[in-house]
């Protein structure tokens, strides 16, 4: 991909970050739309609503019963060539679960926002990742943004990177519910629709296939003859994965030519070509800790923040790389996965982590509470302390709970 | 638009709607209705299939037996699924029929939250719900529409609880069109289809489709029971058609009690009814006669 395109026209726009997204949609000029309301997503189908009223976008908006009811028809919608998107939180999310993994399985292409929140019981409507994490394994790719720009430009991508011959995976972009959902940040750069139409076309309803009357007679999800086929269905899905990571890079690429925003493209390293010591970490919490970082290094600590960008497909390459040489890690996780070593990040990171290297994951923000700039700042010189005072370190959870003030 | 004739339906004699060779038991009311539909619409339709017998029957990808664009999707999304696929391609100027294919489990019991969903929206799709009156693919488990005193492998000593009316509850959705249909009767069936297609909107038949393993019946006695039903008065052939609701003609005689077969014809074939008592049936028959009250009373209102 080495078209040339010029630098956009672009509008500054003050957004929250639900509004970024929806705005993404309009100028994605999304085809169908169908949610069901939840906090913190609500803001995004409200505004897309709004806009197809006004006959800003021209859309259906299927006004559906469930989220399970959502996403079948954003799947039936993009199974008959349409570009399609649906967004949701926490509960909402776990109420599509049978139909997040026939999505994926069935090879269309389209978008899901997912405003993170925090799954209960209790009912809490605060942010946590867990259950944008708990859909890993379901063939999604998975991005995180850690702001409201950000947000407004991995949804952009995102139908582009669905789109792509190569990939075929549905995408779900996340962002942390009310701390980007809810907040406008320094205003937004918005690329004109003329510019975007340029460089994302209408989506070739033939690719992959098209579900239509008349239309040819395929077919869809029907038994496997031989279970080895349906082995090699999972095993192409993997080596689209793969696929994607290089799909990625390079829609990220046009994009910086397209906005003049070059992102990572799966993961952004903050202060880490003379680090000892890696923190990992994604979503918006990740500022606060490039926060803490800057202040470390001050006082002469050498950290830097590795954020991941996108969680599937993994970035094993990029971690691996960043993780060979450094004396420890410490991950932040705002998610549990129970009965296993902790955080899912610490989980999943933990594998690349050489066993002479020190490690830590911390689970903090469970349930949504904020955690300062100050207390990651404690928390990573703890752990760089002790791993000099002591020599090598393996805590596999640190649950940092802080004192609950009455 | 006529209603069709046997002259019409005999082009369709050699044409394979479904390819042979499929995994259907022997007597399978399915692939009967599913002929029925597709000569119906003359081959040009798309089908979303929930799961069950039907996911099964058209054999093993990747090849089909079925000879239309099908999506098969999972149990309780059908309704949704097709109202994506009806925007999408509606949105690119084609008008083609997205009929939804699905069974009783899939209708009455899991997917009726997407069902009601998709009537209350006036969603542009046909759905036929073929009712064997069990969940069959898994091997006969009570479903919302097992007749009352039906054995099942759920109800090993007869359901407890009455079928339920889908197709009422569809009307009361206030869709354009509701109708009842049997595989025994195919001309009625496909002038219902044909008709239903005329109309822009949700459209909802409940087609009777008697299963010979799951009622427990000779292979042979698929349209004898389907028949049977329809002239016990046991299935009441009806359509309501945008404000008015008729009786079809093959239940047409059965409005007179007198004229109706006595139940037991029907109930005897039916090994899934072996433990009846007199009694049983005669309340059976009770209920029978209240759906008959209820039927014609609705006919009286939407004239």
């Amino acid at each position: 991909m080495s078209r040339q395109i010029s630098l956009a026209r672009q509008v500054r726009k003050v957004l929250v970050g639900d509004h970024a997204v929806a705005e993404a949609v309009k100028l994605a000029r999304v085809n169908v739309v169908s949610a069901y309301p939840i906090t913190p997503q609500t803001l995004i189908v409200e505004r897309i609503s709004e806009m197809i009223e006004k006959g800003e976008l021209k859309a259906d908006y299927v006004r559906v019963e469930s989220e399970f009811a959502a996403l079948a028809t954003v799947y039936g919608a993009a199974a008959g060539g349409a570009r399609a998107f649906t967004a949701t939180s926490s509960h909402g999310l776990f109420y599509m679960y049978e139909m997040l993994w026939w999505a994926a399985a069935s090879r269309v292409p389209f978008v899901m926002a997912v405003v993170t929140r925090v799954v209960g019981p209790p009912w809490n409507i605060h942010d946590e990742h867990t259950d944008l994490l708990a859909i890993r394994d379901s063939g999604w790719i998975i991005g995180m943004a850690q702001n409201v720009q950000e947000a407004f430009d991995m949804t952009l991508t995102a139908f582009k990177i669905s789109e792509d011959e190569r990939v075929l995976l549905p995408v779900a972009v996340g962002l942390d519910g009310f701390i980007l959902s809810h907040t406008a940040e320094p205003p937004l750069d918005v690329p004109s629709q003329e510019d975007v139409d340029a460089w994302l076309p209408p989506r070739n309803p033939r690719i992959p296939y098209t579900i239509e009357p008349g239309g040819e007679a395929i077919t869809m999800g029907n038994l496997p003859g031989n279970d080895v086929y349906h082995a090699l269905l999972k095993k192409y899905m993997d080596e689209s994965m793969e696929s994607a990571k290089k799909v990625i890079a390079e829609v990220y690429d046009e994009y910086a030519k397209l906005t003049g925003r070059r992102y990572g493209p799966l993961t952004e390293c903050y202060r880490c070509s003379d680090a000892k010591y890696l923190a990992i970490s994604m979503g918006a919490w990740s500022g606060d800790i490039m926060n803490a970082v800057d202040r470390l290094r001050d006082e002469g600590y050498p950290i830097g923040l590795l954020r991941i960008r996108y969680v599937r497909p993994f970035p094993e390459e990029d971690v691996t790389g960043w993780i060979n040489g450094m004396k420890g890690v410490i991950v932040f996780d705002r998610d549990y996965s129970a009965g296993m070593g902790g955080g899912v990040l610490a989980s999943e990171v933990s594998g690349f982590v050489p066993s002479n290297v020190s490690f830590e994951g911390v689970l903090a923000g469970i349930g949504g509470f904020d955690v300062s700039s100050d207390e990651f700042k404690a928390i990573m010189k703890e752990f760089i302390d002790k791993v000099e005072r002591e020599g090598q370190v393996r805590i596999r959870k640190y649950w940092y709970i802080p004192k609950i003030e009455r | 638009m006529g209603m069709v004739t046997m002259n019409e339906l005999h082009k369709y004699g050699r044409t394979k709607f479904i390819m042979p060779g499929t995994a259907a038991c022997p007597g399978c009311p399915l692939q009967i209705g599913m002929r029925q539909l597709a000569m119906a619409l003359d081959g040009k339709f798309v089908m979303v299939i929930p799961a069950g017998c039907s996911s099964v029957i058209p054999g093993s990808a990747p090849y089909t037996a079925y000879t239309v664009p099908v999506l098969h999707v999972p149990f309780a999304s059908s309704p949704a699924v097709a109202s994506g696929i009806v925007r999408a391609v509606r949105q690119r100027g084609n008008n083609g029929p997205v009929v939804v294919w699905a069974g009783d489990g899939a209708t009455a019991d899991i997917g009726f939250a997407t069902l009601s969903g998709a009537a209350y929206r006036n969603e542009d799709i046909l759905y036929i719900m073929a009712d064997n009156e069990a969940y069959m693919n898994t091997g006969i488990q009570a479903s919302g529409t097992t007749p009352w005193m039906a054995w099942t492998t759920t109800s090993p000593r007869g359901k407890t609880e009455d079928k339920k009316d889908v197709a009422l509850i569809m009307l009361m959705h206030k869709v354009p069109y509701v109708a009842t249909a049997s595989i025994a009767y195919p001309m009625d069936f496909i002038d219902k289809v044909r008709r239903a297609m005329q109309v822009k909107g949700f459209k909802f038949i409940h087609l009777h489709a008697p299963c010979p393993p799951g009622w427990k019946m000779d292979d042979a006695y698929t349209i004898r029971a389907a028949r049977l039903a329809v002239e016990t008065g046991a299935w009441i052939l009806w359509e309501y058609n945008q404000g008015k609701l008729t009786i079809s003609p093959p239940s047409l005689p059965y409005k007179d009690k007198s004229r109706r077969k006595p139940l037991e014809e029907y109930i005897k074939i039916q090994g899934r009814f072996a433990h009846l008592k007199p009694e049983d049936i005669k309340i059976m028959e009770e209920k029978i006669d209240r759906q008959w009250d209820l039927i014609l009373k609705l006919a009286e209102i939407f004239k």
